[in-house]
């Protein structure tokens, strides 16, 4: 069993404070990812769990044990670096099995335990490689399996594919997923990419300036943001997030432009309040270009102007223009559309989100 | 002509020069160490002649044999002074290299405070001639009864050696990534072992080129241990030379020998640590 507890774990360098007390409970085997901007506190997080940062206050438990204060080796823990870290005066071997000979293994333990990572990880041909030799990804599974060798309750992994290049991400991307398939351990992951997280958690937790915003299954955040935050962190391209306030049933928009106040929002709202408004480009399409959600009676729809378009292929994204700014929508069976022409637009309320704009807290629950 | 031929032409012309002007630096470089040999093999009439005679006459080892030969025969107590270099040489460059190692970490890794002014306090003790010491040493030393021993003499030296030593091994720490060390703790060192296992082996090079510069700083200094030096106790060679002046007359073929004596050790010592130095471990440790 190795669940992970932080409670109240708070870090300060001196007088400032860059994790304020955040509490997580991570299951046994679960893929959890830490995600948020730079600077928001999950790589101090994931050091701290690691044993690599002293703690300033609050716990962490791994498998129920209290290890606030032991050293990172007694925390049967591993952690593949966003460097890599591979040690260059040794060869791929005698990496994998480092941890092995400091913990005294015998020889063909040792051994079995190096040519079973090798071979998941298919390092067969690089053994008696040294790093220097092989290529970024190659190192990438290098380094993920020095983690696998220890066969460690928990492993972390710090923006490991940061360093390559986009297709290389992909493709390492799926090789983790298989991984945490096959060793069934439990992994904090930490990324500021979301679609890193997205792809591989199981649960994510959105964190900014040392707080944690949200922690959900990935439909959750995506499609229940608590915050403004999430929604605009959550979701390529981005949701489109403009300030209004509540008049007569209506969403006033600075420019002057309106839409219906959603249903859902019937009752949380009150005249004049101020909130802001949130829609992901895959409600907001040209009509007849999207994805129906079957509330049809909540469907917006108005004619704007085009201001520019990004074709992608199967899709285009559609800038239309709406209360003087662009917002983003995303067009399926796209048909060719130029700038300056005007096309119908669809809003699809049902789906759409308020946050208050004082707080930024979601408006749903 | 064709063009091709003329360009394979101009190159081979330019390997050649570039051959010739690299024999003829290199020639101006050794000039004074070949001179030293040959000097130390032939009579002082050869050596003082004017024009200077470039191909020996005579050649002799006597030099040599006379060195050796004992007190009286001509011969300097040489194989003492050869213990004592030794041993002042290569204490005070362990230890030197041992603090040096601890500081130069130090700076490349923690924070504390007046890291930035003790650093160039170091260096600033660079700036001082060390003859400039030698007269207030000489006092402390005669005060302190150390003045003609081995430890005096390692004192000194790793006084002298240790700012440099300290500022070449930081620089060679900064370059072994901190990731190293962390990744080596979680894979189950202690902050010793990952130091021993890991970083040290990386920063090797630095550390043995500190070495040899702390070594030969040690076994060429002249000008503090000719104050800091009286008797066959503690005499170092490069203050066994001046055994081979007299009121009237210096001894340039005896000057020589001993000169050619001091050079071997130096020589094959940097021959042994150079391997060590081979620069560039660190390449794919980390992203590149």
């Amino acid at each position: 069993m190795a669940t992970v507890s932080l409670k109240k774990l708070t870090k300060r360098y001196g007088n400032m404070e860059i994790v304020h007390g955040i509490d997580l409970e991570i299951a046994d085997r679960e893929f959890i990812a830490l995600v948020g901007p730079s600077g928001c506190g999950k790589s101090t997080t994931l050091r701290m769990i690691a044993g690599l940062e002293d703690i300033s206050g609050g716990n962490i438990d791994i498998g129920g044990r209290t290890v606030n204060d032991l050293p990172p080796r007694s925390r049967n823990i591993s952690m593949v670096f966003q460097s890599y870290a591979l040690y260059p005066h040794m060869t791929v071997r005698e990496n994998l099995g480092f941890s092995l000979k400091i913990a005294g293994a015998a020889k063909d333990d040792m051994d079995r335990r190096v040519a079973e990572a090798s071979a998941i990880l298919g390092l067969d041909e690089l053994l008696e490689r040294r790093p220097s030799q092989l290529s970024g990804g190659q190192r990438q599974r290098v380094a993920m399996g020095r983690a696998i060798v220890r066969d460690p309750d928990v492993f972390l992994f710090d923006e490991p594919l940061s360093n390559l290049d986009a297709k290389l991400r992909t493709q390492m991307r799926t090789e983790i997923k298989k991984l945490h398939a096959k060793v069934k351990s439990t992994v904090i992951y930490v990324t500021h990419d979301q679609v890193e997280a997205m792809t591989l958690a199981d649960r994510i937790v959105i964190m900014r300036s040392g707080y944690i915003e949200q922690v959900g299954t990935p439909d959750e955040v995506f499609s229940r943001p608590a915050t403004r935050f999430v929604a605009g962190f959550i979701g390529s391209p981005p949701m489109n997030l403009h300030e209004a306030t509540v008049s007569d049933g209506r969403l006033v928009f600075s420019g002057g432009d309106s839409l219906p106040l959603p249903g859902q929002f019937n009752s949380k709202t009150a005249a004049g309040d101020k909130v802001v408004f949130g829609i992901r480009p895959d409600d907001f399409y040209p009509t007849g270009h999207g994805l129906s959600s079957g509330g049809e009676a909540e469907v917006h729809r108005i004619e704007l102007p085009v201001s520019i378009t990004e074709p992608l292929g199967n899709e285009t994204l559609v800038f239309a223009e709406f209360n003087g700014t662009d917002w983003v929508s995303r067009m399926l069976n796209p048909k060719p559309l130029k700038a300056g022409d005007r096309i119908g637009m669809s809003f699809d309320l049902s789906r759409a989100h308020l946050f208050s704009a004082e707080t930024g807290k979601s408006l749903r629950n | 002509m064709d063009e091709n031929a003329s360009a394979r032409l101009t190159r081979r012309a330019l390997t050649v020069a570039h051959r010739v002007s690299l024999f003829l630096a290199m020639l101006v470089i050794c000039l004074p160490g070949i001179w030293i040999v040959l000097s130390s093999l032939r009579p002082t009439v050869e050596i003082m002649a004017k024009p200077p005679v470039w191909i020996p006459q005579e050649v002799s080892l006597d030099a040599y044999i006379a060195m050796f030969s004992g007190i009286g025969k001509g011969g300097i107590p040489v194989l003492d002074y050869f213990r004592n270099s030794l041993i002042i040489s290569v204490t005070s460059t362990v230890i030197a290299v041992a603090i040096g190692m601890a500081g130069g970490y130090a700076f490349a890794r923690y924070r504390f405070r007046g890291k930035s002014g003790m650093f160039l306090g170091l260096m600033l003790t660079r700036t001082v001639p060390g003859i400039a010491l030698s007269l207030p040493l000489f006092f402390l030393y005669v005060r302190l009864g150390i003045i003609d021993t081995h430890i005096g003499m390692i004192l000194a030296y790793v006084a002298l050696n240790v700012p440099f030593t300290i500022w070449l091994i930081d620089g060679f720490f900064r370059q072994v990534p901190k990731d190293l060390a962390e990744a080596a703790q979680i894979d189950g060192c202690t902050r010793w072992q990952a130091f021993w296992q890991v970083e040290f082996p990386l920063a090797r090079p630095g550390i043995a080129s500190a070495a040899i510069f702390a070594f030969l700083t040690c076994w060429n200094e002249f000008a503090l241990a000719s104050q800091l030096t009286r008797s066959v106790n503690s005499k170092t060679l490069p203050v066994g030379l001046l055994d081979y002046t007299a009121e009237f007359t210096i001894d340039w073929r005896g000057m020589c020998a001993l000169a050619v004596v001091m050079i071997i050790p130096a020589l094959t010592l940097t021959y042994i640590v150079q391997k060590h130095l081979v620069g560039g471990l660190t390449s794919g440790a980390v992203k590149g």
